[in-house]
């Protein structure tokens, strides 16, 4: 057992080859963000569309490395339907999760969670982290 | 290379392989005991006190001068101390290019830059109008004169090329290139980062107006670097950066700038920097730049001919000349490759190299890139074939 089992999960592989929510919509309703990632090639761009206070769509594009592709679909698929509270928090627990900060572990991150083994690998939390940001600034635009 | 050679270097140790000089030379006990020295024994500034510690570090300061000079056969006054090869090329671009340049005017340059040299130039371009003006690269990705002719004309102000691309290691033919731009009153700027720890450079023989390098990737310390330029050009530049030590009279009207290269010298120097890419420049003309050349290339071609073997694999730049080796594990994204060597202490790069432009031509995000030099051995290849061979398994297996 190699100690990259503990990055390459098994649902981290199937969202990086099947990522959900995939392909952006032309609707001005979205607010979108894209961050690339000059260093190592990510291209990450994420649009959410909130109404009433719910995050009621999520959509996403990424190109990149599998971390970086499976945590955008992953994001994209807990989030919606998320109160805009809820969704903030979680985003925010989700960076301190993987950047090895302290998270309250009470909130549950549900299938995000696969993303634990990240913080054992310091050079690929930025990887983990990309959709992550982006997501939390397309509610900024609210 | 003898067993000596390896004990030069206290960050060569047997469970760590250091494949990614291109980013980074590892330093020898030389360069560190005179950067030590200098901030043990002597901590004074040059140039200005009068006490001996500061007398004697300003006449190491001067002697490194002379040591660069020789080294690439530059008159001592013609070689600036910078901050590395990114403020050598910013200093050009925005004193020289500032002020000779207008909408008429043309800069040549090449997508195979290092962002050091495209982004200061695609700066002033956009700050003049000028425009730039791309070689187009053949198919394996090299510069030719015949390709270089094509851009060149009337109008071209400046061509800003690399000597040797930190991706794909091949040697551009500047001389050839130098001598069809002065035809035409056009200067060459070149960006030698790469060329300098690996080939013999005589800017006479070159002919280059202006021509930069880091110590840091020559075995000197980091935060220290060159700007050659030619006596003409050097004298009617004016200065990027203001401040102490450059001047010479200070006036509340109007004040006056020291001669070439002092003026070019603002604030403190990286002193212990330069005390240390002294030593490098020592190290180097010890060992013969002829002998590493032929090490590394002897390295480089086994090391080329064996990953070639390997199935799953793209190399990019094939033959290269100076020890890099740009590749790709065939559906695993350069990112996620890079963990498994350094799960194994394998020290290489991944990403874009600061060098985005060469991507997009290639067409793909990402790569890996070793880069061999004197100091590597044999056996670590072999270690890295191994290495490689044991990834593209695990990748196959966990699905990639």
């Amino acid at each position: 057992m190699s100690n990259l089992d503990n990055l390459y999960r098994e649902i981290i592989m199937e969202h990086y080859k099947n990522p959900r929510n995939k392909g952006l919509l032309a609707d001005d309703r979205y607010k979108t963000i894209r961050i690339k990632n000059p260093s190592c090639g990510d291209d990450i761009t994420i649009q959410t569309l909130v109404e009433e206070g719910i995050v009621k769509d999520v959509r996403q594009i990424a190109t990149g490395c599998s971390i970086s592709v499976a945590s955008a679909s992953v994001l994209s698929e807990i989030m919606i339907g998320k109160p805009l509270k809820e969704a903030l928090d979680l985003a925010e627990n989700f960076l301190n999760m993987v950047s090895n900060k302290a998270f309250d572990e009470s909130l549950d991150l549900e299938e995000a969670e696969v993303f634990n083994g990240v913080k054992q690998f310091p050079a690929r939390i930025k990887c983990a982290s990309i959709a992550w940001v982006a997501f939390k600034d397309t509610l900024k635009k609210e | 290379m003898n067993d000596k050679i390896f004990k030069d270097f206290p960050q060569i140790k047997s469970d760590y392989i250091y494949f990614d000089t291109a980013a980074t030379s590892l330093k020898p006990q030389s360069v560190i005991d005179a950067v030590n020295m200098y901030n043990q024994e002597l901590s004074a500034n040059i140039h200005r006190g009068m006490y001996d510690n500061s007398v004697r570090t300003t006449s190491l300061y001067e002697e490194a001068r002379e040591i660069v000079a020789k080294f690439i056969n530059a008159g001592v006054d013609e070689v600036v101390f910078t901050r590395g090869t990114t403020s050598s090329l910013n200093l050009v671009a925005f004193s020289y290019g500032l002020n000779h340049l207008d909408e008429n005017s043309e800069i040549i340059i090449s997508e195979q830059e290092h962002h050091s040299q495209f982004l200061p130039w695609q700066e002033v371009a956009k700050k003049t109008s000028a425009k730039l003006k791309f070689i187009e690269l053949d198919k394996s990705g090299k510069i030719t004169v015949e390709a270089f002719k094509k851009v060149l004309n009337k109008n071209t102000k400046v061509v800003a090329i690399n000597y040797v691309s930190n991706v794909l290691g091949y040697i551009n033919p500047i001389k050839e290139i130098t001598r069809l731009a002065h035809e035409i009153g056009a200067i060459v700027v070149l960006d030698a980062a790469q060329a300098i720890q690996h080939i013999t450079i005589d800017v006479l023989d070159l002919d280059v107006d202006f021509l930069a390098f880091s110590g840091h990737k020559m075995l000197g310390p980091t935060g220290v670097g060159i700007l050659y330029g030619k006596e003409l050009y050097l004298e009617n530049l004016e200065p990027f950066e203001f401040g102490g030590d450059m001047n010479e009279d200070v006036e509340k009207t109007l004040s006056t700038w020291k001669s070439y290269p002092q003026k070019f010298e603002a604030g403190t120097m990286p002193i212990a920097g330069v005390l240390g890419l002294a030593e490098a420049v020592k190290y180097l003309e010890n060992l013969g730049l002829k002998n590493i050349e032929n090490y590394t290339k002897k390295l480089y071609d086994y090391f080329f001919k064996e990953l070639s073997k390997i199935k799953g694999i793209k190399i990019y730049n094939p033959n290269s000349d100076t020890g890099i080796i740009t590749f790709n594990l065939d559906n695993v994204p350069a990112h996620d490759a890079i963990s498994y060597y350094a799960e194994k202490n394998i020290a290489l790069r991944s990403g874009q190299h600061c060098a985005k432009l060469i991507h997009d031509y290639l067409g793909i995000h990402s790569s890996l890139r070793v880069s061999v030099y004197f100091y590597n051995r044999i056996e670590e290849v072999n270690k890295f074939l191994e290495v490689t061979k044991e990834a593209i398994d695990y990748f196959q297996k966990i699905g990639f």
